[in-house]
């Protein structure tokens, strides 16, 4: 059944991807649906997407202020009962901030911004926001940030790549990650962050549309979700 | 509040900052950059503040993964 899920885009103050991701997600089948940061509830949605963006002026530490926004509260509690999350660079950031992924984003280790298309490789094609991937395939998907340097300590690397979180990696260096880890899910696998930007290759016209395989996977299992019995 | 990066966490704004040290002639080991948060709390508890101040670092200030830090509360108010 050809049903468009509705999959929230959150806009905090900040914000700038946040259009593009609903783009996107309505290019490749679903409903996106607006969500601004200060509504303490979510609509009725399938999934849920955290965009790129400069959340509160990424004042402090990326990430770190967005977290307290009410709508975070709301997606905190979504993602506790299964619900799909995908947070895009900043996101990547609020959501390592708010704890629900491991890790934390740095300044890049060349301090300097990056903004180009990077190889990256699936590390796991069995998670819901990669099922359209095969395993150890390359993509090709931008990256646009001056923090996106995600560190943990070698010992929680080492633990989550035995646990099948490290969902992507960089095939190239990029921003000096741990493990050149680009993507990664939290131990149920419903959450899941990345630095680069599959909303801006969605369409060979953009240069790669390699990032349409990561969203349109979001939207199956979003479809799916929306699909099954209460 | 002083939070610095934890030592053994590459910290690449100090490295940069210790490299235009030493190109300026000083004689530089190591520099580490971190932030100073100043605040003014009212209450005349210092033992009250340090509590409120360390529950300030541990939910937002300092990113525990990363970052370290200290506490100053001064024995005297400044004047106003």
């Amino acid at each position: 059944m050809n049903v468009a899920p509705r999959i929230g885009v959150v806009t905090f103050p900040g914000s700038n991807d946040d259009r593009d991701a609903a783009w996107a997600l309505r290019a490749l089948g679903a409903e996106p649906v607006p969500v601004w940061h200060a509504e303490p509830e979510l609509p009725d949605l399938a999934a849920v997407v955290l965009p790129g963006g400069f959340s509160y002026g990424d004042y402090l530490r990326c990430g770190a202020l967005a977290r307290f926004a009410p709508a975070m509260e709301a997606v905190r509690a979504f993602a506790a009962e299964g619900g799909l999350v995908l947070g895009i660079c900043n996101g990547f950031q609020i959501l390592c901030e708010a704890g629900l992924l491991p890790g934390v984003l740095r300044p890049n280790v060349s301090l300097s911004f990056v903004c180009r298309d990077v190889r990256v490789t699936v590390e796991r094609a069995d998670t819901p926001f990669t099922a359209r991937c095969a395993a150890g395939q390359p993509l090709t998907i931008p990256v646009k940030h001056g923090e996106g340097c995600w560190f943990v300590p070698d010992e929680l690397h080492d633990e989550l790549t035995e646990r099948g979180q490290v969902v992507l990696r960089y095939a190239e260096p990029c921003n000096g990650s741990v493990g050149d880890v680009a993507g990664v899910v939290n131990e149920h696998g419903n959450v899941m962050g990345l630095m680069p930007h599959p909303e801006h290759a969605v369409d060979p016209l953009l240069g790669s549309a390699d990032g349409a395989l990561l969203l349109a996977s979001l939207v199956d299992a979003a479809r799916d979700r929306a699909l099954a019995p209460v | 509040m002083l939070v610095r990066p934890k030592h053994g966490i590459l910290d690449p704004q100090g490295q940069a900052v210790e490299s235009s040290l030493r190109e300026l002639g000083f004689a530089v080991a190591e520099a580490r950059v971190g932030r100073v948060v100043d605040l003014e709390l009212a209450g005349d508890d210092p033992a009250a503040a340090r509590a409120e101040l360390e529950r300030m670092c541990e939910q937002l200030l300092a990113n525990p993964l990363i970052e370290s830090y200290a506490i100053e509360v001064p024995a005297e108010l400044p004047a106003a």
